[in-house]
């Protein structure tokens, strides 16, 4: 079990904050390709990766991070601080 | 030095001259606040959303980054989320050194990364809807300049 966030319009499309997901997945990459034939709002919020950046356990990596021992997973579009 | 991510009003000035205080021997202080710039007079409000433990870490990353490259006696980063008015503090850094150019140079690394790099989304609500504000290229390239 993983815990898998969202932030802002992720968010927003996918229609909860976070969710707890069964996956076998190694790879990040490899969780967004299960999370996107589950149903059209991932399909919609997962359309293009290069618009969105993914933390494992709240550090910044990119969608090839391993996910062995991961217990958080947060996707979200580029931040706007300042 | 000090890191809080809030969603509190606070005062810069308040702010400031309490960071100034116990720091005699820096010499230079430098600050930056950032406020909710209006959009054509049709601003209702900015949503920050952010990430609760990542923010944190993050920030205080960039702050020990900063506090690494420069000679620095203090740091001050506060950044709020939740809901805010044209006018309002979003956010303000603050940095004590010995010398003006590392104050300088370390808060405007500060704001750099903290633009792209720590994890909060603004959402502008006018009358006519909502709509995420999308990251600038700019900000992003002022990142390779360090």
């Amino acid at each position: 079990m993983i815990d898998v966030m969202y932030f802002a319009w992720v968010r927003e499309r996918i229609g909860l904050p976070r969710e707890q997901v069964e996956t076998q997945a190694a790879t990040v990459a490899e969780l967004v390709a299960e999370l996107r034939t589950r149903e059209e709002r991932y399909e919609v919020a997962f359309a293009d990766l290069a618009s969105l950046r993914v933390a494992v356990d709240q550090e910044l990596t990119d969608f090839e991070a391993p996910l062995k021992g991961a217990r958080e997973v947060a996707f979200f579009p580029p931040m706007t601080g300042g | 030095m000090d890191v809080r991510v809030q969603s509190d009003a606070f005062d810069a000035g308040a702010e400031l001259n309490a960071f100034s205080v116990g720091h005699s021997a820096a010499g230079a202080i430098v600050s930056f606040s950032g406020i909710v710039r209006d959009r054509d007079g049709g601003l209702d409000r900015m949503e920050i959303e952010y990430y609760p433990g990542m923010t944190e870490k993050a920030l205080q990353a960039i702050a020990n980054e900063a506090a690494a490259r420069w000679s620095l006696a203090d740091v001050l980063v506060i950044h709020r989320h939740g809901a805010l008015r044209v006018g309002d503090q979003i956010m303000m850094v603050a940095t004590a050194a010995r010398h003006r150019g590392d104050a300088f140079a370390a808060a405007e690394f500060l704001m750099d990364y903290l633009k792209s790099r720590a994890p909060f989304w603004k959402k502008e609500v006018t009358s006519g809807g909502a709509e995420w504000v999308a990251a600038r290229t700019e900000d992003e390239d002022a990142l390779t300049r360090w």
